[in-house]
């Protein structure tokens, strides 16, 4: 029997998603990667495995694919103590404006697939009476903007499902972590014309996702000025708000 | 296409940046006139591709690790700091490192990095088994000593001219702590200075600070610091076998006016420096291997203090023969010119192990200089100095050396175009230095 604690990486093969899996098996948990294409995260959980000398499992999940996920936590070996949601896709707005599929994805991968997938762990997880759910949300949550709303509207529904479960959970022993990086130079952002000061590299992501479950904190803006920003952007009245074109 | 500098921040210049996420992308990304570019610490040209440029820091991946031999075999875009971080704790350590452990495995391999132990431990690229290299036919080729060893010599030291390094497989030195016992000898001249890196030589690692604000009499006035790797009995108890090497807080947020450096400045810092330093000297003392290897990453964009027009760094080598003499010539007018270098680094190298890797056994100079006024034809002559005495510039730090420059300094150079030639026919790998250095126009 180890006495190790297990983290749990959903969308593991994405800058954060690195970065997150390589900040907790560096504190000494073993680590399982879960992802859409598993042949595609054996690099990650050899580069693991090399550097920290945990054990690495790894799992498909499709987040799309909501049908298989009873099946998906119920098939795990055994139930893991932290589980952080990394996945989501920021599509682009232009597109997804008429075309309903592009919309329909952005929609289901920030919002009903993470939000599902976490429901059933916390279930799991209250049942135990221990562990911690982790869910990298987004600033864009905070308030729809004309550039980006249909990814913002997803995640906002996001943050909403996890202060909700957050509340309900925490009576159970479970504790609820909502991320929000903020500008993060990842390959998702590769292009984007990004503000310096307030973006961060992906590990300072991972390490602030380790350090909020260490600490079990409840909202974490990865760089303290975006929540300042945010503080602003919600304050503006609808009518200013609405001639802004960011 | 984007602006890109190397770290002296001169030139700038247009490359389109591609950041591929997979060696199969490397490949497609490769077209006439591509270099690859790890972490950008070269100072000049040299990792800025003549129109494109191929950014591998997103391969930072450990392929595996043995412990009980302490090789290792990683992605080309992993940074020494990672490795050191990573493999410190566990008691390894690259055998080599350049003064910033901000570069990556590939441009380590590109450039030969050398440090202070190289005139007892060779370069980098002494600890590469073997390589994974991208050429720019489009062949993914293995190259160590005995497989493709002529790729594998062009390759080190070759300033990634013959294709893109996909993964490395190296040795890290087995240590009991990631401290160095550090000794400070101070130097009241360039003859004492040369006479006590002499007399040094069986110490692992070696360098010399010089004050190039002095003239006359303490013109080369040095401290020299000498290193061991310290045992863990010589730590104090209740300290970590292996330091915290932290994130730089304290940064250059702005480009400092370029006369923030000037001759009054620097020869203030210079003469308390070697005061401070000289009080120290003598006795040894244990410090954690940050500060004794990295002293300038704890100030993060350091390059910023040179001011918006970028700086030059000025390193050539001088066989050991010519070198008093020369060195007190380029030193001489470094002081009489009184635009201050505020680095100036001695220190002696070994045979370097690359056909066109930087050292030969001699003492290496290296000299900052802000990029403004006469400068560039200030360096021309020093260069004239550097070439009569058979010596020559490092390419990773170079961003203005002429063609005769290099072609004196590097005999080698028909054999590694030979060698370039076979693996790249159409010549698709191209940087801005060897369209600047030898490329044919």
């Amino acid at each position: 029997m180890t006495s190790r604690k297990t983290a749990m990486v959903l969308g593991g093969s994405s800058d954060i998603g690195r970065a997150a899996a390589r900040a907790f098996a560096k504190c000494g948990y073993d680590i399982v990667l879960a992802g859409r294409d598993v042949a595609a995260l054996e690099p990650d959980a050899a580069d693991l495995r090399a550097r920290y000398n945990v054990e690495v499992g790894l799992h498909r999940f499709d987040v799309l694919d909501t049908a298989s996920f009873q099946s998906f936590v119920g098939g795990l070996p055994a139930l893991p103590d932290v589980v952080v949601s990394i996945i989501g896709l920021l599509g682009v707005q232009a597109n997804a404006e008429s075309d309903l599929a592009h919309a329909t994805a952005i929609m289901r991968s920030n919002y009903e697939g993470p939000a599902l997938i976490l429901g059933l762990f916390a279930e799991r997880f209250l049942a135990r009476g221990s562990g911690t759910l982790v869910g990298v949300s987004s600033v864009a949550g905070d308030r729809g903007r004309a550039s980006n709303y249909v990814y913002g509207s997803a995640k906002a529904g996001f943050s909403a499902f996890l202060s909700g479960l957050r509340a309900r959970a925490s009576r159970g022993g479970v504790h609820v972590v909502t991320v929000k990086p903020g500008f993060v130079r990842t390959k998702m952002t590769e292009g984007m014309r990004l503000i310096g000061p307030l973006t961060v590299e992906a590990p300072v992501v991972g390490d602030a996702i380790l350090n909020a479950v260490e600490n079990k904190t409840d909202v974490v803006y990865v760089s303290g000025k975006w929540r300042l920003v945010m503080l602003i952007i919600k304050a503006l009245p609808e009518a200013v708000f609405k001639k802004l074109k960011f | 296409m984007t602006l890109v500098s190397g770290w002296g921040r001169f030139p700038v210049v247009d490359s389109d940046v591609l950041r591929p996420r997979s060696f199969a992308a490397v490949g497609e990304a490769v077209s006439s006139g591509t270099v690859a570019r790890g972490n950008g610490r070269a100072y000049g040209d040299a990792a800025i591709g003549a129109v494109r440029t191929v950014a591998m820091t997103g391969f930072d991946r450990i392929r595996w690790f043995d412990p009980v031999t302490g090789r290792i075999r990683l992605e080309a875009g992993v940074l020494l700091s990672d490795l050191i971080d990573t493999f410190g704790p566990r008691g390894f350590l690259p055998f080599v490192v350049p003064g910033t452990r901000f570069v990556s495995i590939g441009g380590a391999i590109a450039a030969d990095v050398h440090g202070k132990n190289h005139h007892c431990e060779g370069g980098f690229g002494r600890y590469v088994d073997s390589l994974l290299l991208r050429t720019g036919q489009g062949e993914v080729i293995e190259a160590s000593c005995e497989q493709n060893s002529d790729a594998f010599f062009a390759t080190i030291g070759g300033m990634g001219l013959t294709g893109i390094i996909l993964e490395a497989t190296m040795r890290l030195r087995r240590v009991e702590t990631g401290w160095i016992r550090e000794r400070v000898i101070s130097a009241s001249d360039l003859d004492a200075a040369m006479r006590a890196l002499e007399a040094s030589n069986a110490a692992t690692y070696s360098v010399a600070w010089i004050d190039c604000v002095a003239r006359g009499r303490d013109l080369g006035r040095s401290l020299i610091y000498l290193g061991e790797h310290a045992g863990r009995d010589e730590l104090a108890d209740g300290i970590d076998a292996f330091p915290v090497g932290k994130r730089s807080t304290l940064g250059v947020p702005i480009d400092l006016p370029s006369m923030t450096l000037n001759r009054t400045s620097v020869r203030a810092f210079n003469e308390l420096y070697y005061r401070m330093g000289a009080r120290r000297a003598g006795g040894s003392h244990v410090v954690s291997l940050y500060p004794y290897f990295f002293p300038l990453d704890s100030l993060k964009e350091w390059n910023r203090i040179y001011g918006k027009r970028g700086f030059l760094q000025h390193q050539c080598v001088i066989p050991e023969a010519g070198a008093r003499a020369v060195l007190g010539e380029i030193l001489d007018r470094v002081a009489r010119r009184g635009e201050a270098s505020f680095l100036a680094v001695l220190k002696k190298l070994g045979q370097g192990d690359g056909i066109l890797s930087f050292p030969l056994p001699g003492y290496t100079l290296a000299l900052d200089f802000p990029v403004k006024g006469d400068i560039l034809n200030f360096l021309d002559e020093i260069d004239r100095l550097v070439v009569a005495a058979g010596g020559r510039l490092y390419l990773a730090k170079d961003a203005r050396q002429s063609r005769a420059t290099f072609a004196a300094g590097y005999p080698a150079l028909q054999r590694f175009n030979a060698i370039r030639k076979s693996l790249d026919p159409a010549g698709n790998i191209r940087s801005k230095l060897s369209q600047r250095l030898f490329d044919e126009v």
